[in-house]
């Protein structure tokens, strides 16, 4: 009777804990299956590591009260229409305080409309598409540089090397790849680069032959474009097998992933416009330093984080840090504190536009250009070769 | 070599493959009226059936094409007697919704399994250039196992009892039944066949792209313009149908985005559907 009785009180006792613990609900879909896998379950390690090194300090902390993080999340199958379903679902049912974003622009901008429809705030990462924040929106914040930065360094890069290149343009029929290629041909002509073929390809194309062969007619000697791994990873191993034997090769997002090695040496020598890398020294305001994200995440994970996974981190960081500087779980507090933002952490700078036009924008974060080089032992490994002055090797250029 | 050849001759060896998908399309519809709706996910279980034997087995992927093709006859089988036996000869509709059923079910299955996440076979041969275009080893292995499966399929119907008794059931079920032919071992073996084509070129395509579950989706419609070009129950007919489509592909692709194919392929599909209902290669006699 005297053991039920203590039992009973235990009960009790934690129950009562359990009541008063506070914690903060934050909602996101991944795509565990479909073309996003690759690049959303490295983003999902972001969120991971932050909310378990949160939780394991204590939670985060705002006005007298400590919070532990509590994730609620779905599978989003890589399909914009399950997206909308299931963010209705993580506000209304599982009484998310925040969202993530899912992982890329056309998902993310399908759960912006619900998350602005509910009022909630929303960090988007693995989303640069800047259309998504000129529609008109208040509690949307973007952690990667827009699309339009991402192959800027690339062209500069080339024009440093060889004035006289002639540049292809392949890349995805979609938001994303679309939002990156039209800025950057212009780019490309303004600055005295020969662009001479553009072509897109529809999403889910795994047949690249007849593109290629019109790439390889052209005369081009560089080729920038892509879209995600699926597509990335195959034109890369595509250009290989035709032995295309071009002098540049820059493709988005897919080569960022440690998966890419498995290309072998198709993937050698590709470059890719990268949010972050590791060689990039910055000097954190709060958070952890490079060196200790990079460390923490190798240790847990057993691979290279990605800047998927920084960007994923990063998310957590800057929310936590608006959330503490509001001293309070308050949509409208935090998402003020978020508009006057203006830090640096082991990610760079982040700073969101303020502006009614385009709400949200990232306008403090810039991106560097990485290639995958051979090491001394001929391991692959990426090396920062853009901009100059931040670079971990020079650019290998020609690569063939 | 200039471009246009280059685009062409990938064209032709791509062909080559979807004339292999066809060729199992139109055996299963010209011998017993069946149209086979299970045909995308068959060729999409082709692809992974060799992918799972190539990460077990290392070797030459071309090499455990025997394997998979066997196990693809005998799959035919055993859904042929799951769906097929019971409708030949009743509605089309019934074949139609039969089929279909089974196909659903293999994309679920398959999706359980393997997710719609893109998978590849990561094996490549040498290829061979000419001037600065490279026709890549796996296309031009791919077109040549096409080829093989395809002389291999017109010997065995024209100078094999079982394959004369195949003809004869096609021709006209009722007096090839008088002449003592079974016609339910006949339709079996058909069946069988038919899938182990659609099999086949799964497994052909996966050495060439990376694919999903749902990748089948695509070479089955090529099947259906294939078939519809070479006219049913002519299997060499629809060989030589995908390569010209192939062809097609490859003359028109340097001139237009290659987004625009589909829109040229059923276009053709619609006109050949009007101009020549029987087929291109049908003589009017017949």
């Amino acid at each position: 009777m005297k053991r039920l009785t203590l039992l009973a009180l235990a009960a009790i006792v934690l129950l009562a804990a359990a009541a008063f613990a506070q914690t903060i609900t934050v909602g996101f879909t991944m795509s565990k299956t479909g073309a996003y896998t690759v690049d959303s379950m490295e983003q999902y390690r972001g969120f991971e590591m932050w909310r378990d090194q949160v939780n394991a300090a204590g939670g985060i902390k705002a006005g007298g009260k400590s919070y532990q993080i509590k994730f609620a999340s779905y599978d989003d199958e890589s399909n914009s229409k399950r997206v909308q379903q299931l963010y209705t679902r993580l506000i209304l049912e599982d009484k998310a305080d925040f969202l993530f974003s899912p992982y890329s622009s056309p998902l993310t901008t399908n759960a912006s409309i619900v998350t602005e429809q509910n009022a909630k705030v929303m960090l988007t990462t693995g989303a640069a598409d800047e259309k998504t924040y000129k529609l008109g929106n208040n509690l949307l914040f973007q952690m990667f540089a827009p699309g339009g930065e991402y192959l800027k360094g690339a062209l500069d890069a080339l024009k440093a090397k060889d004035a006289k290149a002639t540049v292809a343009f392949v890349y995805e029929d979609a938001a994303f790849s679309v939002a990156v290629v039209k800025p950057a041909m212009a780019y490309a002509q303004q600055i005295g680069l020969s662009v001479v073929f553009s072509e897109a390809y529809a999403p889910a194309t795994t047949d690249f032959s007849a593109i290629l062969d019109k790439v390889i007619s052209s005369g081009a000697t560089v080729l920038m474009g892509g879209g995600h791994y699926p597509d990335g990873s195959t034109l890369a191993r595509q250009l290989g097998a035709r032995k295309a034997n071009l002098k540049m090769v820059t493709l988005l997002v897919a080569p960022d992933s440690p998966q890419w090695t498995e290309l072998g040496d198709a993937g050698l020598g590709v470059t890719v416009p990268s949010q972050w890398e590791p060689q990039v020294v910055s000097k954190p305001q709060f958070g952890p330093t490079v060196a200790q994200f990079v460390k923490d995440y190798e240790a847990k994970y057993k691979t290279e984080a990605s800047y998927e996974s920084a960007g994923g981190y990063a998310a957590g960081l800057i929310l936590q840090h608006a959330i503490e500087q509001a001293g309070s779980i308050d949509s409208g507090k935090v998402a003020a504190v978020l508009n006057s933002m203006d830090v640096t952490t082991f990610y760079g700078r982040t700073k969101f536009s303020p502006n009614a036009a385009d709400h949200g924008l990232q306008v403090g974060h810039t991106m560097v250009i990485a290639q995958w080089q051979k090491d001394k032992s001929g391991k692959m490994v990426k090396q920062v070769v853009w901009p100059v002055a931040g670079k971990s090797a020079d650019l290998k250029y020609p690569i063939h | 070599m200039s471009g246009i050849l280059a685009s062409m001759i990938d064209g032709l060896l791509v062909g080559s493959v979807y004339g292999l998908a066809a060729m199992g399309l139109s055996l299963i519809w010209g011998v017993m009226d069946v149209i086979n709706l299970t045909h995308g996910s068959m060729i999409a279980l082709g692809m992974f059936g060799l992918y799972e034997l190539f990460i077990h087995i290392h070797t030459n992927a071309y090499f455990l094409l025997i394997p998979v093709i066997a196990g693809g006859f005998v799959l035919g089988i055993v859904v042929y007697w799951i769906s097929v036996h019971w409708v030949v000869g009743r509605s089309q509709l019934m074949s139609l919704l039969s089929t279909f059923a089974v196909n659903m079910m293999v994309i679920g299955i398959g999706t359980a399994i393997w997710s719609t996440s893109p998978y590849n076979v990561n094996f490549s041969l040498e290829g061979i250039s000419v001037g600065k275009y490279t026709f890549t080893g796996n296309h031009i292995a791919a077109a040549t196992s096409a080829v093989v499966i395809a002389l291999a399929l017109e010997l065995f119907l024209y100078r094999t009892r079982p394959g004369k008794a195949i003809r004869a059931i096609a021709d006209n079920r009722e007096a090839a039944e008088l002449m003592g032919i079974s016609s339910v071992a006949v339709l079996t073996i058909a069946f069988g066949i038919g899938i182990a084509l659609a099999i086949s070129s799964g497994a052909l395509v996966s050495t060439l792209f990376p694919f999903t579950i749902l990748s089948g989706a695509t070479y089955q419609m090529k099947s259906f313009v294939v078939t519809v070009l070479a006219g049913l129950g002519k299997p060499f007919g629809a060989l030589v149908a995908g390569v010209l489509l192939g062809l097609l592909e490859g003359a028109v692709t340097p001139f237009i985005a290659v987004s625009w194919i589909p829109l040229i392929e059923f276009g053709l599909f619609v006109v050949v559907l009007i101009a020549f209902p029987k087929g291109i290669f049908v003589r009017a006699s017949a």
